[in-house]
């Protein structure tokens, strides 16, 4: 069994509310039971309340599994890359430190990288993953593109993101607003800022917006 | 043809024509090899010709090869040699022999696989130098009780066949088949129960040789019902079978899950190199605290550009990797929200 095509997997960490809904029912999913995968990551608490959710993103041309010297990452027909296959991965840590997101993890004490495979046990059979099911501000959510597209009027879906020159696509999309003139995500260009300047007010005040299908999107 | 395929090509020719020459120099010039199991043997032939031909594509790969030159390399290093064989014979001793790592992650798991591992062990350790005619036994001058073992033809220590010892060389055989077995079962258990198992396994690389090895072991212990208990009854069409599974087995080691048998010591390389890594550690050129190894950091942008990735700056101020991975998922939310919330405010 397959992802469908028909799905998509969207991040929006402007509508997280840090929560850690996410957190909490990744652990329940049966390809890594007992192990959270996704990142929720504070950004910096001292000025704002800004969580970030971080998912593997699914790289058309995965770093980690280039970089990974037992062949032990393999990305499915279905475009998802999938988590370190035990008998191979040697936890030399390649991966966790290539991965232009930051999304692997070694579990040192298995001596095995584990990683989201998008919950390949219920995308397989049609479900939504773990975290896009029980998040309850949508900043993680599966689904049929048109359907994302639709209800999120001041939004767009990208799946490029840049990395000093490195160009990466992802089957992972992430929201921008519909105003950006660019096409990707440059992720280097923030590279010494250390908050997006939201004070508490303002972001509660998004958040709330978003809920009525405000200037979020 | 490319260089790596003739490089690969020639080192297989020449472990296969060096695994010859010791058939013919350990059975004696053949003459204690068993011609009845030349099968085997030119199957184990054809499988180390393919196992050293991928193992050396294998290789070839840029992150392999860089664990392969460096792991030898620091191994070596004057400095480390002792500190590093102390450490490796702890490392093999629980990772290879007790499989430590695996009982971690599952402990089913863990016995399932050091129940296969050690019965696979044990069995080859015993059938190669038979097959290969650099083992036999021999009857003693005028004591019929006892028999000597000869191994490439020297004479070494003589047995009783009537004590424990005799039953026990003369039935490893059973007690490798009885760990296979019940291993194999564990492990069939785990993958009809385990939701993860189910979503992942494919027949060829999961449950194939599975198959395969139950069907060595039982084909095993039915010859030695047979010729026990039953008067050989069966016994021709039992070993028939017996010897293709083990000649299909040895056939498909080079392919699919058994290779990991050879892959896997690429973890001890991998275990010296991060360390003696640690001795010098990096820092994130973004909030300054140690996220790896330099020598690793600087070894994986090489391997990265080998590959084709360029995660440099486009200012030329630095390289991506230089950035620890909490701060890469950090600077994934930063552009977005940028992208929302315009201009940002600058760090210090
Ligand atoms: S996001 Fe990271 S872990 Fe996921 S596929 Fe891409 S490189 Fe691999
Ligand atoms: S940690 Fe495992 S999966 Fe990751 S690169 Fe190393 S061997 Fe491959």
């Amino acid at each position: 069994m397959t992802v469908s095509s028909e799905m998509a997997f969207f991040v929006d960490a402007n509508r997280c509310i840090g929560c850690q809904s996410c957190v909490q029912a990744c652990a329940e999913c049966d390809t890594h039971k007992g192990h959270s995968m996704i990142h929720l990551e504070t950004i910096q608490r001292a000025d704002t309340p800004q969580t970030v959710p971080v998912v593997c993103m699914h790289c058309d041309s995965p770093t980690c599994a280039e970089v990974c010297p037992a062949d032990a990452i393999k990305r499915t027909s279905d475009g998802v890359v999938q988590s370190a296959k035990k008998p191979r991965c040697i936890a030399c840590n390649n991966c966790v430190l290539s991965c232009p997101f930051g999304v692997p993890k070694m579990e040192t004490k298995f001596e095995l990288m584990m990683k989201c495979d998008m919950c390949y046990d219920r995308t397989s059979e049609g479900k939504k993953p773990m975290c896009a099911t029980v998040c309850p501000s949508q900043a993680l959510t599966f689904g049929p593109k048109e359907e994302i597209i639709r209800q999120r009027e001041s939004s767009t879906p990208v799946n490029e993101f840049k990395f000093g020159n490195q160009l990466i696509k992802t089957k992972v999309y992430m929201m921008v607003p519909k105003t950006t003139r660019q096409n990707y995500i440059d992720v280097t260009a923030s590279m010494y800022d250390s908050s997006i300047g939201q004070s508490m007010e303002e972001h509660l005040e998004d958040v709330s917006l978003d809920f009525l299908g405000g200037t979020n999107g | 043809m490319e260089t790596e395929v003739k490089k690969s090509l020639f080192l297989a020719t020449l472990f296969t024509i060096f695994l010859s020459i010791m058939i013919w120099v350990g059975s004696r010039n053949l003459a204690h090899f068993d011609a009845a199991l030349v099968g085997y043997t030119f199957a184990s032939l054809f499988a180390v010709f393919a196992i050293v031909y991928r193992y050396v594509m294998w290789l070839h790969r840029p992150p392999t090869a860089l664990y392969w030159r460096r792991g030898w390399e620091l191994m070596f290093k004057r400095e480390h040699f002792f500190s590093n064989l102390k450490f490796l014979v702890g490392r093999i001793v629980t990772i290879i022999g007790g499989n430590s790592f695996i009982w971690k992650r599952d402990k089913e798991r863990g016995l399932a696989h050091w129940l296969i591992m050690w019965g696979c062990i044990l069995a080859a350790a015993i059938t190669f130098p038979l097959v290969f005619g650099w083992l036999y036994f021999l009857v003693p001058d005028g004591d019929l009780t006892s028999y000597k073992i000869v191994i490439f033809g020297f004479p070494t220590l003589a047995f009783k066949i009537e004590t424990t010892l005799g039953h026990l060389i003369f039935h490893g055989l059973v007690v490798a088949s009885v760990l296979v077995i019940s291993g194999v079962m564990l492990a069939f258990r785990r993958r009809m129960r385990d939701r993860d198992a189910a979503v992942l396994q494919t027949f060829s690389e999961d449950i194939m040789p599975l198959l395969l090895l139950f069907a060595i072991s039982i084909t095993g212990l039915f010859l030695t019902v047979s010729y026990t208990w039953l008067k050989g009854y069966g016994y021709a069409f039992l070993s028939i079978f017996h010897a293709i599974t083990v000649i299909f087995t040895l056939i498909s080691l080079p392919f699919g899950k058994f290779f990991h048998i050879f892959m896997r010591p690429a973890q001890f390389g991998v275990a010296i190199y991060k360390k003696i890594g640690k001795e010098k550690m990096a820092r994130c050129i973004r909030c300054n605290t140690e996220y790896g190894s330099e020598m690793h950091i600087n070894d994986l942008m090489q391997v990265q550009k080998k590959l084709g990735y360029n995660y440099e700056m486009t200012d030329g101020t630095g390289h991506y990797q230089k950035v620890c991975p909490r701060c890469r998922r950090l600077l994934l939310g930063l552009s977005q929200g940028k992208m929302w919330h315009g201009p940002s405010i600058e760090k210090g």
